[in-house]
């Protein structure tokens, strides 16, 4: 290991130098020894320093003459942030869950029974018990809906017609608008008025004279309003689903569909036998991608719902309880029942996908 | 033959017409608003063209309730997907081609931080970012930005390195190019198209992100989801202006799918966010 290992005393320098040098921006401007008004060029500076702080490290690690210490010195700030900003969140999130936090100032003292916030809201909680209601309903639409329509486009533009660029382009790019102003814009074309006061898609299905579709849309009592947020959220993202399933087909050697047509096999045959099981990983991984999405799902209803309480779901109220009701504790023990029911999905899957790796 | 394959593509164009029309809807209905005068802003007639000219000036307020947001927006966004496409591709080059003991269940651990809901980390968050005096302006932002990016950008970076044949490394060593010489002159100028991705992806996401930035900005340095959500939650402004704002709003990231979609469609159907 230190066979290359060549003492040279101007590297370590430097080293020093810059420790000395970011150490001591950080510490200047983090102390307010030197006072900066504006914020922003405050923590900028500061941010600076970190990096020269960062790089003197770095510069120490190169003395080894080592590739792979490089290597793991490279990446070592990625590790400590997630591990820190990922893990210890989640432990700090947990601890708060368990205490009895409630109001401006940090109370860590346990709660009694420990488990007291999570047990309230799972067993007597009637607004938690309408937000997994809520959360049930929005994913299986919002996942069914993304999966059949994405694999019906990406089918359909597999068959090589003219214009499929275009397509592609207008199915992709409410991916590209935000849950917000896409909430905006839905909530104007699914208003709910009857009468002389109706507007948006119901006055299309009026003057088509289809009046039966006419809609209450998301003020439909519940739990059928929910249902109707979910059109939105499937509009933005069946085109990424299609686009996923599209990189399935295309990856699909043409070799494999001409082998079944020899076989005489008719297309639809060749779909339901050959392609398809091929298409099962794209399945899962747009599972994957679309269920934690809409597991916590929070700007697209806070657009669309402004603050209808039976439109509610967990990451609003995780929201209101904490940063409007100070009730810091209890949105704790939200947060991580969030994470508990994204992580049930989640770890099998990276599990499963570490497994096949390895085999490659 | 012939003629049944005729007749089922024309089938097939009618549903693709019908359903591109859906998806047309609401940016058809956001356009159209947009342009409208106020006393065309009707109920009854929400989808007839504008009939009394075509009016610039919601344009124009609109962007006056929004500019100071816009440019909160772009300050943010710029280098955080800059910094974050640069940092992934460090982290991709590392994990696929410097393997070094529990680098795989190191590259799952930082992976299943792309999923977690961020609901699980905020009370921690603001509590730290109070304390490292990063929180209320644009650097934090920035700074959290990047780092809850980390995942998805190794993710896609590793996946496309993981595909390049070490042989080109191995005789790039062969060379006598070391760590930064064979990422300089053999991976990163074959790097383009994930570095597509990876921009468009970190540009997309950050620009349209809520829930970090309603609670890490104060109310000067909001960005424009922010802004825009409390302009509509306002009551006060006119819909031909609420709309003519939401269309700017969306206008950066819609001009990015429209001129580089295509890259970026490229890229995820080689299957660059396959996990």
């Amino acid at each position: 290991m230190f066979r290359n290992f060549e003492f040279s005393p101007s590297r370590l320098v430097t080293a020093l130098v810059m420790l000395v040098l970011g150490g001591a921006t950080v510490f200047l401007i983090f102390s307010k020894t030197i006072p900066i008004p504006e914020k922003d060029i405050a923590s900028l500076i500061m941010l600076v320093g970190a990096l020269i702080f960062y790089a003197g490290i770095v510069v120490i690690f190169s003395l080894f003459e080592n590739e792979t210490v490089m290597a793991i010195s490279l990446i070592l700030p990625s590790i400590v942030a997630v591990a820190i900003f990922v893990y210890g969140f989640i432990g700090w999130s947990v601890r708060t869950s368990m205490s009895q936090w409630k109001g401006l100032n940090p109370d860590y003292t346990p709660a009694e029974p420990l488990l007291k916030n999570y047990i309230t809201l799972l067993t007597h909680d009637p607004r938690f018990a309408v937000d997994v209601r809520n959360t049930a309903v929005f994913t299986m639409l919002f996942i069914t809906g993304c999966i059949v329509i994405g694999l019906g486009l990406a089918i359909l533009l597999d068959q090589r017609l003219k214009g499929e660029t275009i397509f592609r382009g207008i199915f992709l790019f409410p991916m590209s608008i935000s849950f917000i102003a896409s909430g905006v814009v839905w909530g104007w074309l699914m208003n709910p008025a009857t009468g002389n006061r109706i507007t948006g898609i119901n006055l299309i299905f009026q003057s088509l004279g289809l009046d039966f579709l006419i809609s209450r849309w998301h003020t439909t009592p519940p739990p059928l309003g929910m249902a109707f947020t979910a059109i939105p959220a499937i509009w933005q993202l069946s085109g990424f689903t299609m686009a996923l399933y599209l990189g399935g087909l295309r990856s699909i050697s043409d070799d494999l569909r001409e082998a079944a047509r020899v076989d005489g096999a008719s297309e639809f045959q060749i779909y339901r036998y050959i392609i398809m099981p091929l298409l099962q990983p794209v399945t899962l991984s747009a599972m994957i991608v679309l269920g934690h999405m809409s597991l916590k799902i929070f700007d697209l209803i806070v657009a669309i719902g402004n603050q209808d309480q039976r439109l509610d779901v967990p990451g609003i109220y995780m929201w209101n309880t904490t940063f409007r009701g100070n009730n810091y504790a209890q949105g704790a023990a939200i947060g991580i029942l969030m994470l508990i029911s994204v992580a049930v999905l989640v770890i099998p899957y990276l599990i499963y996908s570490m497994r096949t790796e390895a085999e490659l | 033959m012939i003629s049944r394959r005729t007749t089922i593509n024309t089938v097939f164009y009618l549903i693709l017409l019908a359903l591109a029309l859906f998806y047309l809807l609401p940016i058809y209905l956001l356009t159209l608003t947009s342009f409208k005068a106020f006393s065309e802003v009707d109920l009854k007639t929400m989808w007839s063209m504008p009939s009394q000219g075509l009016h610039i000036t919601n344009f124009i307020a609109g962007y006056k309730q929004l500019a100071p947001n816009f440019g909160n927006s772009l300050v943010m966004v710029i280098p955080e997907a800059i910094l974050s496409s640069l940092l992934g591709s460090l982290n991709g080059y590392i994990l696929a081609k410097w393997r070094f003991r529990g680098s795989n269940l190191l590259f799952a651990g930082i992976l299943f931080g792309m999923f977690i809901p961020y609901q699980s980390i905020l009370i921690p968050l603001v509590k730290f970012m109070q304390f490292v005096q990063l929180y209320g302006g644009l650097p934090g932002l920035i700074v959290v930005h990047i780092i809850y990016g980390i995942p998805i950008t190794t993710l896609i970076f590793r996946n496309y390195y993981a595909g390049i044949s070490t042989e080109i490394l191995e005789s790039g060593k062969l060379d006598g190019a070391g760590f930064f010489g064979l990422y300089r002159y053999i991976l990163f100028p074959l790097s383009a198209p994930s570095f597509a991705v990876v921009i468009i992806w970190q540009f997309t996401q950050a620009w349209n992100e809520f829930l970090f930035a309603l609670i890490l900005t104060n109310q000067t340095k909001w960005p424009i989801t922010v802004a825009l959500n409390n302009l509509a939650g306002s009551q006060l402004v006119q819909w031909n202006v609420l709309m003519a704002a939401t269309l700017l709003a969306a206008l950066p990231t819609l001009l990015v799918y429209i001129f580089l979609g295509r890259f970026f469609l490229r890229g995820l159907m080689a299957g660059a966010l396959k996990g």
